[in-house]
């Protein structure tokens, strides 16, 4: 295959295309709607399912019974729409079906702007919907990563029977890159517990009611089982001038490739900084990130909202090190000038503080 | 050894469906959903049709229904049944799928999803139960009480004027170019029992011919949240639902233009 200049959110559509993903639910919401529009053309020309649903809410669920029906089955939306989202999202960790979610990130809340933001964190990679559930959190830093994320998305969903998401911001899904697309898969076998019609079997069953309450603790510690093995196998994530570095920069996504050019800068003027970047949100990589408070004087956690992963960074780290944050909301994207001015006042504030500051507040710091 | 199977001292003339499984049943004592049930698996062993059919439950009374029915089987969410059930037949457009829901979750929260499965003219049968109540949930009003009907959270009788009328979903979805197949029947006596069969077994018959969405409303008693005894529930059907929610065929397939079979 060859590079091609991609737009995110077609890119991330036709890899699903390419991954065997054989039913899309969706509903128009900027900033993916692209995804939607390249869905309905080229489902119907591969024989495939596009169903455009009257909601957010009706989306998930078709996919809920395309995905209880054994199919590779996807939707995508953006921050208000996966709010809509989250019953459904919750009944199929309830009842262990495989499918894929993308969410495009736009600045909220409430209907807030169609402007790039991070700021579904919490609601992603906490749950969202209502029960003890995990979803596999996937964040694209790259059109590339959109296609090679899709892909494994799907394959995670299919071997853990859990829902995957990509989660990338609004200038992920609108910005165009060159990128290579993977050649078209097979399609999968229907697996043995799928609504396929009870010919020549036992009837199955795809439910989410454990009405008595030992039966639903045992299935509630089947599920936490398989989060483990999960966190255990399936952690992801990008080191980056991290040999050397007094500062490490933690971000993820657009944050962390803006932090890149601002690191880049910094080097440059021979300041000694890096950074993690998660590429799985969950299972979030807390040994990467333990072994690195031990080593360098100060983190420094940058998104584009007020403070969600930083929650998780400063849960990890338990104050070994002193973690500062770096944020923009609303949709407004930071600057490489920002983040290098962040990065200079923790670099100075780490050699005066030494390692016992970790609730140093986000900027404030005297002059 | 060959042992010869004694030959039945009487025909058997009333078994137990094939397609019913023979779990004993939630339902309250005269509750209608055990005949709606019953009616249901007899038609699908009829059609031969048990092993190509998946049945999609919903909220309500008849969550459980899953558990009666010898059919695949998915639990849906409160009221999204038809999105569910849309999402296992494109999957599966080689079977038979239908939703089985009450009135609470039908009329009410998944307003949106059974009219817009109509109006897609999804191939999916929907049997739609309407009591007139939240059932499970302890006799709250729904869509469909009746004006002035007692119910705990209408204790003073539904105020038309305040909570609205009853919800006629059976004309409301006749309106819809998608819908190919909906009437309302009822479980009040025999007769109509054998109506609604009828009924069932066309509902089903038009998915299997890809007419489009059909539904059969089968009005039905709760004696228990209405505070009737077995036989009283059954004349309130009779006398007092009947007159809101008249028996008919609201919308039939065009059979001069599909070709198909009556």
């Amino acid at each position: 295959m060859a590079v091609e200049l991609l737009k995110g959110n077609v890119a991330f559509a036709e890899a699903a295309v390419r991954a065997g993903c054989e039913a899309y639910f969706g509903y128009p919401i900027t900033p993916q709607t692209e995804a939607l529009e390249h869905m309905a053309r080229r489902m119907p020309e591969l024989g495939r399912v596009f169903v455009q649903a009257e909601s957010e809410v009706a989306a998930i669920n078709m996919v809920y019974g395309a995905a209880a029906a054994g199919m590779r089955t996807m939707t995508s939306s953006s921050s208000p729409g996966v709010s809509l989202m989250m019953e459904g999202l919750s009944y199929m960790a309830g009842s262990e079906v495989p499918a894929v979610l993308v969410d495009i990130m736009r600045g909220g809340p409430g209907l807030g702007n169609i402007a790039p933001a991070q700021s579904d964190y919490l609601q992603i990679v906490k749950g969202g919907g209502h029960g003890d559930y995990k979803m596999i959190v996937l964040a694209p830093a790259t059109v590339q990563e959109m296609i090679d994320l899709t892909l494994l998305a799907f394959d995670l969903a299919d071997r853990y029977r859990i829902v995957s998401v990509l989660l990338a911001d609004g200038s992920m899904g609108q910005m165009m890159e060159g990128a290579e697309l993977p050649p078209m898969r097979p399609l999968a076998e229907r697996p043995d517990w799928a609504l396929t019609g009870a010919r020549g079997r036992d009837t199955n069953l795809v439910s989410s009611i454990h009405l008595d309450p030992e039966e639903e603790e045992a299935f509630n510690l089947r599920l936490q089982a398989k989060f483990a093995e999960i966190e255990a196998r399936e952690v992801r994530c990008e080191e980056h001038l991290l040999d050397d570095a007094r500062v490490a920069v933690v971000a993820f996504g657009t944050a962390a490739r803006v932090a890149k050019t601002a690191i880049a800068g910094l080097r440059a003027e021979g300041v000694a900084v890096g950074l993690l970047r998660p590429i799985t949100l969950w299972p979030y990589p807390e040994d990467a990130l333990r072994a690195l408070a031990e080593r360098v004087d100060t983190l420094l956690v940058v998104e584009m909202n007020a403070g969600q992963m930083v929650e998780d960074v400063r849960r990890i780290v338990e104050g070994r090190v002193p973690v500062r944050f770096y944020g923009r909301t609303g949709g407004v994207m930071p600057m490489p000038e920002e983040i290098a001015d962040a990065i200079r006042e923790a670099a100075s504030a780490g050699h005066a503080a030494g390692a016992s500051d970790a609730d140093a507040p986000a900027l404030e710091v005297p002059a | 050894m060959t042992v010869q199977a004694p030959e039945p001292l009487l025909t058997p003339v009333y078994q137990y469906p094939e397609s019913l499984t023979h779990v004993p049943t939630h339902y309250c004592p005269g509750c209608t959903h055990g005949v709606a049930h019953r009616l249901i698996a007899e038609v699908i062993d009829e059609m031969g049709i048990r092993q190509d059919t998946i049945g999609v439950a919903s909220v309500g009374c008849s969550v459980f229904s899953y558990r009666y029915f010898a059919t695949d089987f998915a639990q849906a969410a409160h009221g999204r049944a038809p999105a569910m059930a849309t999402g296992v037949k494109r999957a599966n457009p080689d079977k038979l799928v239908f939703t089985y829901q009450g009135d609470g979750d039908l009329a009410s929260i998944g307003a949106a999803e059974i009219l817009h499965a109509a109006v897609r003219g999804e191939h999916i049968t929907v049997f739609f139960i309407n009591n007139a109540i939240y059932g499970m949930t302890g006799g709250q009003m729904a869509p469909t009480t009746l004006d002035g009907q007692k119910t705990t959270s209408s204790p003073r009788g539904r105020d038309a004027a305040t909570t609205g009328a009853p919800l006629r979903m059976s004309e409301l979805l006749a309106q819809v170019d998608g819908a190919a197949y909906v009437v309302r029947r009822s479980l009040h006596d025999v007769v109509q029992i054998r109506r609604a069969k009828k009924a069932i077994r066309r509902a089903l018959e038009v998915q299997q011919q890809g007419l489009g969405f059909a539904m059969v409303e089968l009005l039905s008693s709760c004696p228990t949240n209405w505070g009737l005894k077995p036989d009283e529930a059954l004349a309130f059907i009779r006398d007092e639902m009947v007159p809101v929610f008249p028996l008919g065929d609201f919308k039939l397939p065009d059979e001069a233009t599909t070709g198909a079979s009556a």
